[in-house]
């Protein structure tokens, strides 16, 4: 138990977790250029069109992973920053504040790809449903984070309040998940579920499966990179960051 | 209690709370999250007829009749229970058709008629290739054809 | 391959879609990289002022 213990925190000192996310990141970055590469050749060349929609619903290979991606990254955003608020862990909060670019980014990618699918297929870019109303809250949310952050000076203030907006926030996401079957929206339900057979071919949903894999070593990389940066810029002036100055390439 | 308890103790009340408050509000409002109403609303009467709102259901089978002018449609929404008819002109978006989800905006008129200003299609959960489809057209077709000729006869 | 570009007719929804996700990332690795570089440079030329204050 303690062994263990001492590998976890190990990590949760700044130098060692920066030398490890250097060393993880261009793992993370192949794995998702081959997985994007695949689920792009799967979804745009081999995937055959739908039979309501043709060509359309191929914007489902972008939709569906980054709309799954919002909400999972605004959680992960969420437990960090809970860490980070009641065991004081610094590094939870770097990664708490390294996620929420990259989380506001996929809700923003969700809203687009879902107003684009949406022009062709519903005959409007934009309704005021349940789910896309509750999907742009999340955007909101992530941009408050990130503006509560930048408007405080000091950093451990900054961390706290945000920390707060964070978790209150969280309460969005079951509303985004569940409100297409909570009330009657434009938006269809789930067609991929953790509980049922998913209501559409095999190739289809592998492929989106694969896309949200891509996503999510594109998230990880991206975000490791960020915090990295981030510890850089807040331990400018420990001896570790000395030394690698001296060794290290950008 | 250690200060790092008090910290946690208090976060997990919060959230707590504010669940607790989420749900009630949620609920209290939750007619004014309905995006659409139903024909089966309209029949009895829960929805307000002078104002402009949106009803959703099906496009039932064989009520599409395009007018004379070319822009004008009728056809009726159906909820499988109550249908309600309904007039517009203007571009229907592509996946409009018999049998098909859709969601109009308008108003109720005097004659129980719906005069829709938008119509926007509402597609289900399923996808599939247009072969799978067809298939299982073909299978749903052969089962109604035993139904009508039940064994032994 | 026209026929493949033209996406059915959905041309403009598929590659809008797919065009802003490959621009969205895009800008957010080369703003990551630039933001790492700046703050790299800017701290050896701060570990170099301090060398020649040493000296």
């Amino acid at each position: 138990m303690s062994r263990t213990r001492i590998q976890w925190f190990h990590f949760t000192a700044p130098a060692n977790f920066y030398d490890l996310a250097g060393r993880l990141i261009p793992a993370f970055a192949l794995l998702s250029v081959i997985l994007f590469a695949m689920g792009l050749y799967l979804g745009l060349w081999v995937a055959p069109p739908d039979y309501q929609q043709g060509d359309s619903y191929r914007i489902i290979y972008i939709h569906v992973p980054v709309a799954w991606m919002s909400m999972f990254l605004y959680v992960l955003m969420a437990i960090y920053a809970g860490i980070g608020l009641i065991w004081r862990i610094k590094m939870a909060e770097v990664m708490a504040k390294s996620i929420a670019p990259t989380g506001a980014l996929f809700t923003f990618l969700a809203l687009w790809t879902g107003a684009l699918w949406g022009r062709p297929t519903w005959g409007v870019y934009w309704v005021w449903d349940a789910r896309l109303t509750s999907e742009l809250i999340l955007l909101f949310l992530f941009l408050g984070y990130m503006a509560l952050h930048a408007a405080i000076e000091d950093r451990q203030r900054a961390a706290n309040a945000s920390a707060v907006l964070a978790l209150v926030g969280v309460v969005n996401v079951p509303i985004i998940y569940f409100s297409v079957q909570w009330w009657n929206t434009l938006h269809q339900g789930a067609s991929i579920t953790v509980t049922q057979a998913p209501t559409m071919a095999t190739i289809m949903w592998v492929t989106i499966l694969i896309m949200f894999l891509a996503c999510w070593m594109y998230s990880i990389a991206v975000v490791l990179a960020r915090a990295r940066t981030e510890i850089l810029e807040r331990e400018r002036r420990a001896r570790w960051v000395q030394e690698r100055l001296e060794s290290e390439k950008p | 209690m250690k200060t790092r308890q008090k910290r946690l103790m208090l976060v997990g009340f919060g959230l707590a709370a504010l669940l607790a408050i989420t749900a009630l509000v949620l609920n209290a409002f939750s007619d004014n999250l309905v995006f659409f109403h139903t024909p089966s609303e309209i029949a009895s009467n829960s929805v307000p007829l002078e104002r402009t709102f949106r009803l959703g259901g099906l496009v039932e089978d064989n009520s599409v009749r395009r007018g004379e002018d070319g822009v004008t449609v009728h056809f009726k929404v159906t909820d499988t229970a109550k249908a309600v008819p309904v007039i517009y002109s203007g571009v229907l978006p592509n996946l409009f058709r018999e049998g098909q989800g859709v969601v109009t905006v308008g108003q109720l008129q005097e004659d129980g008629v719906f005069r829709a200003t938008q119509v926007m299609a509402r597609h289900d959960e399923e996808y599939m290739p247009p072969e799978a489809a067809e298939a299982i057209k073909q299978a749903q077709r052969e089962r109604a054809r035993t139904v009508e000729r039940p064994e032994g006869l | 391959m026209t026929e493949f570009l033209a996406m059915g007719g959905y041309w403009p929804w598929v590659w809008g879609s797919y065009a802003m996700m490959a621009g969205v990332t895009a800008v957010e690795i080369a703003q990551l990289r630039f933001r790492r570089r700046r703050l790299w440079q800017w701290l050896q030329r701060m570990a170099r002022l301090s060398r020649q204050e040493e000296r």
